[in-house]
């Protein structure tokens, strides 16, 4: 029982980080209606910036992940002036290979700078008690260490906690920002139709601009969670989790925001429990399969809208 | 002589004559062994990308699992040869059994999940065949199959444990992969190669190819002249799946060593990359593409670390100079030609003029 | 003409629709609709923007299931039907925003046309057995014969999408000929043509009708057009019935003025 309890927890702790990565592809998707394939790499660039600011002695763990989320939000946006937006209005499938030459631009940059070998990254929390320990036949600790010699039932790592907690805050900021402010308004304005929003005076480019920029702030968010949580780092870090957080767009329904969440929680919680109960090997392929039984059942993901094709 | 048919012969020609020039370079040793050794997975490349070219650009569906289709086929087709290695000689007739193997064994994965997954579309349908391909690399992972005295072991996601130690052969080792006999040489692929070409370009200039790139270009117009939307997108995924198939029956025998991580969805990438660089529903583009992107970074070998991000910067480059508005109309206004149409003109009919594939 | 129309009574209608009705929500787009169009007859829908004309073509050809109305084709029942079986059963349409396979020459459209006229299969098509020639040839004829009565037979090889605006209305037409329908459906044909354009196709929907035997119903907005070549017509308004009748007695009806018009 309670190692069931510690698995689900651990996947929905997995799940938020994933759920903070598909928001900045569902965003992405629903605003410029494209796959950006590089989204992943952004988390890689993230993790390597917050692992060299550490490393140097002088910055602070706070200072790094600053550093970490500047570095990628300029990123995303230079990505997005540069390589995407002088094709706005070209075909889907040359701006995806153009997002797949990012990528490829990304690693082959860090592979060069920081080898191919993962590297191993310092937990921000590291050397904090875990939040939950529950001792048999005991009241649970919270923030403590264990004595000595006792043998816990159930675990809650400090990263775990936070990468809970973490991800609920942004969460629950970035639906209030979208619903409440002009500017996410925009947002939403300009995912529903470019010209009229531009009609409207929205800033068109600005706001594509910001998405990118809140995107690319979400995934060196996530990258500082899940570095921690599963402490490496390679150039191919990113690229995984960055498949993953699709599938978890698709399976909430592309361009739905509270569709990625919950999809990013279902595919952390389906991955780790298939990794306890059915195999380790073969986590990611239960996982693709859940994806496709839901597609075909539901062909537009969970939350997504059906659009029918207008005769 | 029909344009299109006189089209396809030149593709032909272009694709036969450059692996016959380039075989004789390398027989009497012009070639470097090195270069020599890219002529067999250019030719197994070409196959990929051209079969891939048919669900991309004639069928117009986005499939991102294009390495899934060659896993099973080099799955299936080397577990054949490695079972029936000591039954079936010469190993020719072995190899030409596996190959047809390979391709069945792949074109019925691609009606398995042609049926359900066919009614999605666009990006989804993208998503759902990226995850194909990856459970296909994983179950791959996890198959182990031996042989002993007593018959054939098999077991999924643990090794092997009652087998007779004496006379045990591994067929396929999970993570370790198995090791087919190279039966794989430059004249089969060629020939493969060949085969698969002329049968695309068959297939696209008739009916069925017609109805296909009828139902890219407009679905409910195509329904609406009496077309078979479903049955046709599956018949040209099917076909699509199968020749994967027959490329991973070929590269599984040309490669001493089988992994299943080798067919990620990178490698699907890397081959959409060909298809589209090449000219969506261009067989000619396809090959010529394939050439040389697969050959530039070998022969860049030199510049070690960097080639793949040269590689990058000009993929994105070459995506905004061809399709780019501003650059449109800049080489419109000093009247040159888009970097990849340039190469592209030499060999590929004008753009003005229509007709099946090349 | 008048005879034509008397031999025609006797028989059953080309297209009868009973009662035929669509919601799309709580929307009730189209109501309880109901006619009848005889052989040969050169038949008109029309009504204002919103009033349902495109969503009863869209049933008619299997686009949209109604929600109940019964549809008879030469009486064949064809209600609820998917768009392939109905267009096999011999009704075949344009569009109002053009819907060309754009990549494709011209004349492979018209031949996607007759996909169903070219018998052989996908293998046989592969290895080139002799029946892909016999039949490629056959086809290609065939499409070139129609794309000469609309005067693109110039243009065979050219790019479907290349072509200016009113030639892609003609192929489109074309291409549905091609299918060999008994009813021809025509989503505004004159939408977006100049006076000159109208003026010749009015005289092509007529040489349609009369050379290849067709009937035809039509949606259009130029009245000049209906008032010309229709010689029924159906006025729809709010997804229902206005008023029903001989071309110039419908028109001149002060409901139908009223609703073009507003009081």
């Amino acid at each position: 029982m309670m190692s069931f309890v510690s698995y689900l927890v651990n996947g929905i702790s997995l799940g938020s980080i994933y759920a903070l990565i598909a928001l900045g592809y569902t965003m992405v998707y629903g605003i410029a209606k494209m796959l950006n394939f590089a989204h992943g790499d952004i988390i890689m660039v993230g993790g390597f910036t917050v692992f060299t600011a550490m490393s140097t002695a002088w910055c602070p763990v706070w200072l790094s992940v600053v550093i970490g989320i500047v570095v990628c939000t300029v990123l995303g946006v230079v990505i997005e002036k540069v390589a995407y937006k002088p094709l706005r209005s070209a075909p889907p499938l040359a701006v995806l290979i153009t997002a797949i030459g990012v990528s490829y631009l990304l690693q082959n940059l860090a592979l060069l700078i920081f080898g191919s070998a993962a590297q191993n990254f310092t937990s921000i929390v590291a050397g904090m008690p875990p939040f939950l320990t529950v001792l048999d036949g005991q009241a649970p600790l919270f923030f403590a260490t264990a004595p000595s010699g006792s043998k816990a039932i159930l675990t809650i790592s400090m990263e775990t906690f936070l990468s809970i907690v973490v991800s609920l805050v942004i969460m629950i900021a970035l639906t209030l920002f979208i619903n409440k402010t002009k500017a996410g308004k925009a947002m939403l304005a300009v995912a529903e139709d470019k010209g009229a929003a531009q009609l409207m005076g929205i800033n068109v480019n600005g706001t594509i601009s910001l998405t990118f920029a809140i995107g690319s702030a979400l995934a060196a968010a996530a990258s500082v969670l899940m570095c921690s949580s599963y402490p490496q780092i390679s150039p191919y870090t990113g690229s995984m989790p960055g498949i993953k957080a699709f599938v978890a767009a698709v399976f909430g329904g592309i361009g739905s925001i509270p569709g990625a969440m919950i999809g990013g929680v279902l595919l952390g919680v389906i991955e780790q429990l298939s990794k306890a109960y059915i195999s380790s090997q073969l986590s990611d392929a239960i996982v693709f399969l859940v994806l496709i039984i839901v597609l075909v059942v539901r062909p537009t993901g969970i939350l997504g809208k059906k659009i029918n094709e207008k005769v | 002589m029909r344009k299109a048919t006189k089209n396809n012969l030149v593709t032909c020609g272009i694709t036969l004559g450059f692996f016959v020039i380039f075989g004789i370079l390398s027989m009497t040793g012009v070639l470097g062994s090195q270069l020599s050794g890219l002529l067999i997975p250019i030719g197994i490349y070409i196959i990929l990308a051209i079969s891939l070219n048919l669900t991309v650009g004639v069928l117009g569906e986005l499939s991102l699992g294009h390495a899934g289709f060659m896993c099973v086929g080099a799955y299936v087709g080397g577990i054949f040869s490695i079972i029936t290695q000591d039954t079936i000689n010469p190993s020719w007739l072995r190899m030409i059994l596996a190959l047809v193997i390979g391709g069945l064994a792949a074109a019925i994965f691609g009606l398995l999940i042609g049926i359900p997954v066919l009614r999605l579309r666009g990006d989804y349908l993208a998503i759902v065949t990226l995850g194909f391909g990856e459970i296909v690399k994983a179950i791959a992972n996890n198959i182990y199959i031996a042989m002993d005295k007593n018959g054939l072991h098999f077991s999924f996601a643990a090794s092997i444990t009652d087998i007779d130690a004496a006379t045990k052969t591994d067929v396929t080792a999970g993570p370790l992969g198995m090791k087919a006999p190279q039966d794989t040489n430059l004249i089969l692929v060629v020939v493969v190669l060949m085969i698969c070409l002329v049968a695309l370009m068959t297939f696209i200039d008739s009916r069925t190819g017609r109805a296909c790139m009828a139902i890219r270009d407009n679905y409910i117009a195509a329904q609406s002249v009496g077309i078979n939307v479903t049955k046709y997108r599956l018949i040209a995924f099917v076909v699509s799946a199968a020749i994967a198939g027959v490329a991973g029956v070929l590269y599984s025998h040309s490669i001493t060593s089988l992994v299943s991580k080798k067919f990620d969805y990178n490698l699907s990438i890397l081959i959409l990359v060909f298809v589209v660089l090449g000219g969506l529903g261009s067989l000619r583009g396809s090959v010529i593409a394939t050439i040389i992107l697969y050959a530039l970074p070998e022969i860049f070998r030199e510049l070690g670390d960097y080639r793949m991000l040269i590689y990058a910067i000009v993929l994105i480059l070459m995506m905004i100079f061809n399709n780019a508005p501003s650059f449109i109309m800049l080489r419109e206004r000093i009247g040159a030609s888009a970097p990849v149409q340039k190469i592209k003109s030499i060999f590929v009919r004008k753009k003005n003029t229509a007709g099946g594939a090349e | 003409m008048a005879e034509n129309i008397k031999v025609a009574e006797n028989t059953v209608p080309m297209l009868e629709v009973k009662s035929l009705s669509i919601q799309f929500g709580g929307l009730h787009a189209v109501d309880g609709l109901n006619m009848k169009i005889r052989k040969g007859q050169l038949y008109g829908l029309i009504g204002p923007n919103g009033a349902g004309k495109t969503t009863v073509f869209n049933m008619l050809t299997g686009v949209y299931k109604p929600t109940s109305g019964v549809i008879m084709l030469d009486g064949e029942n064809i209600t609820g039907k998917p768009a392939i079986v109905i267009n096999r059963a011999g009704i075949a349409r344009t569009f109002q925003n053009i819907r060309l396979f754009k990549n494709m020459s011209v004349l492979d459209n018209v031949k996607a046309g007759l996909h169903n006229h070219t018998k052989y299969t996908a293998i046989e098509g592969v290895l080139r057995l002799p029946r892909y020639f016999k039949e490629e040839k056959r086809t290609t004829e065939k499409a070139m014969e129609l794309l000469k009565v609309f005067e693109l037979d110039g243009e065979a090889e050219h790019l479907a999408a290349n072509l200016p605006y009113g030639k892609q209305r003609k192929l489109e037409i074309a291409r549905a000929l091609a299918t060999d329908p008994k009813l021809l459906l025509l989503d505004e044909p004159a939408a977006g043509m100049n006076p000159n354009e109208t003026a010749e196709l009015m005289q092509t929907i007529h040489f349609v009708r009369d050379s290849f035997d067709m009937t035809i119903l039509l949606i259009e907005h130029d009245m000049k057009l209906v008032s010309g070549i229709c010689e029924e017509l159906t006025v729809l308004n709010f997804g229902q019935e206005l008023a029903q009748g001989e071309t110039s007695a419908v028109l001149n009806d002060p409901k139908v003025i009223t609703a073009y018009l507003g009081e």
